[in-house]
């Protein structure tokens, strides 16, 4: 028995058929909420309360996110910077690492444990509360009650405070930078920030989130509809859908930076 | 009518239903009863295609609920009214929102005039104080939970009723409305019941027909007469059990 169960052929079937059934269910997921999208009368309204509550309930805790991480990586600079490079390079230094990597992935991180685990519990509690089964069972669909109003919510709301995000760590950057190196002044910054700027970096940023937002939205609410019973399942819920997303996180961001920015 | 038809489900190696015949003819209410964790709420779920079985046949109006298509599963679940054991109201809006979910016709579920009399008349119905519309689940006690979800259940005017331990953790009065509640159902409405419950006081007196779930089967499946005449060991067990509750209770 216990040979059986220690068998690697047996675990790694097993692990290959439990990614098997969670890919199969998760593209159920989302193609059930493709479907559901003519369903707008009920989705929107609910997508509104939850773009709300995303919004505003998440902005606070990203405009201090972003505007010490700004500040931290002007201080580095600085720290950096005692050497015969132009000084002007603090500015591309910060606002290139802002837009390209720390806004976006650092917002994303946030919102999967601010946001997902909300979901995922939330969720995850309507179903072994059977609030999901009771939606069912008056005929109403829970993909367009529940599901696709979240989907949309993040998918419009990551990327808008990604973009926020962005603005408050360059400025906090520029505040940051100008008090670690005193001869630092604004235009240098600004001339710095310009001239290594593309206009595909703004656009990258924007992508970035656009792709994360996926990750924060549809796994923990996959993770959370499929809870397990208990509060025990609704704990271990909660848990695996911070991880997932933000391993899924992670690995989208260095598989955008592969595919849109080398060479 | 609904009819089951050698219904198998199992939860990993825990068989809980292994060949489940049964049948509800139109109008009449049966109370589907067995000791806890039998299968009787599995039962009702496969009925309205919220737990799919292993095996067996389903019908509900000679329509097999596990071959339906989206709108056809839609259409037979808007003729059910379900009772949750536990109420499951949604506990993000309030009790006028719960019940108003339970009004299935789209016409008059977007009639926020007609939604507002009929919910009220809901909770009218359940003995609900009407003041209790606006409150939030979180405010509610157990026993009203309950009966807001019977609201919702019956909100749609729906052809079939399934009861899922609708008097469990009521107070007796309580419960005896809800007994009432279901008899009024079938005298006035017509409405076909299958209710499932432990309270065999409770089964006796609102039910047509009786069904035993045991060990996987329905072991003994007639009217009350035909139960207080069996002489079958489990029968009478689980008949004598609550007879001597009763007699304690006395």
């Amino acid at each position: 028995m216990t040979t059986l169960a220690l068998d690697p052929r047996r675990i790694l079937g097993k692990l290959i058929l439990t990614a098997l059934t969670h890919a199969g269910k998760l593209t159920m997921l989302v193609g059930e909420s493709f479907r559901a999208l003519v369903e707008w009368r009920i989705w929107f309204p609910r997508a509104m309360t939850e773009a709300y509550n995303i919004g505003v309930g998440s902005l606070f805790i990203v405009i201090v996110v972003s505007a010490f991480t700004g500040a931290v990586t002007a201080f580095q600079a600085g720290y950096q910077f005692q050497t015969s490079l132009p000084i002007y390079i603090v500015g591309t230094l910060i606002v290139e690492s802002v837009i390209l990597e720390l806004g976006p992935v650092l917002t994303a991180l946030i919102l999967s444990g601010r946001v997902g685990a909300r979901w995922a519990a939330e969720l995850g509690t309507m179903r072994v509360t059977e609030q999901i089964d009771a939606l069912e069972s008056l005929g109403r669909s829970p993909i367009s009650h529940l599901i696709l109003p979240r989907i949309m919510a993040g998918l419009v709301m990551v990327p808008v405070l990604t973009v926020v995000s962005d603005a408050v760590g360059i400025l906090a950057g520029l505040v940051a930078g100008k008090n670690a190196l005193p001869l630092l002044t604004t235009s240098d910054f600004l001339m710095g920030a310009r001239y290594y700027y593309r206009p595909f970096d703004g656009y990258y940023s924007v992508i970035k989130g656009f792709a994360f937002a996926m990750a924060i939205t549809v796994i923990p609410c996959y993770v959370g509809f499929n809870a397990e019973q208990g509060a025990e399942g609704v704990g271990k819920a909660t848990t695996r859908a911070v991880v997932a997303t933000s391993v899924v996180i992670l690995f989208l961001d260095a598989l955008l930076a592969k595919l849109l920015l080398s060479p | 009518m609904i009819h089951l038809e050698g219904v198998r489900k199992a939860f990993g190696s825990q068989v809980v239903l292994d060949g489940v015949d049964f049948d509800v003819k139109e109008g009449e209410t049966v109370a589907l009863l067995g000791p806890s964790g039998t299968g009787k709420s599995v039962t009702l779920k496969t009925m309205i295609g919220l737990v799919r079985p292993d095996d067996g046949v389903i019908l509900v109006d000679d329509k097999d609920v596990w071959n339906l298509d989206r709108r056809g599963l839609k259409e037979m679940r808007e003729g059910i009214g379900y009772v949750f054991q536990y109420g499951a109201l949604f506990d993000s809006i309030d009790v006028f929102e719960n019940v108003h979910l339970g009004i299935t016709n789209e016409e008059q579920y977007g009639d926020l005039v007609h939604s507002r009399d009929r919910v009220a008349e809901c909770l009218k119905l359940v003995n609900l104080d009407p003041e209790v519309i606006d409150k939030m689940p979180g405010e509610l006690s157990g026993g009203m939970k309950k009966r807001v979800g019977i609201a919702r259940a019956i909100a749609g005017r729906p052809k079939y009723l399934l009861w899922d331990e609708p008097t469990s953790g009521l107070d007796p009065m309580n419960a005896d409305i809800i007994d009432a509640l279901i008899l009024r159902m079938e005298e006035e409405l017509g409405v076909t019941s299958v209710v499932v419950t432990h309270d065999v006081r409770g089964a006796f007196r609102v039910a047509d027909r009786l069904a035993l779930l045991m060990d996987g089967k329905i072991l003994l499946q007639g009217t009350p007469a035909e139960f207080l005449a069996s002489d079958d060991p489990k029968v009478r067990a689980f008949l004598e059990r609550d007879r001597d509750t009763s007699h304690f209770a006395a």
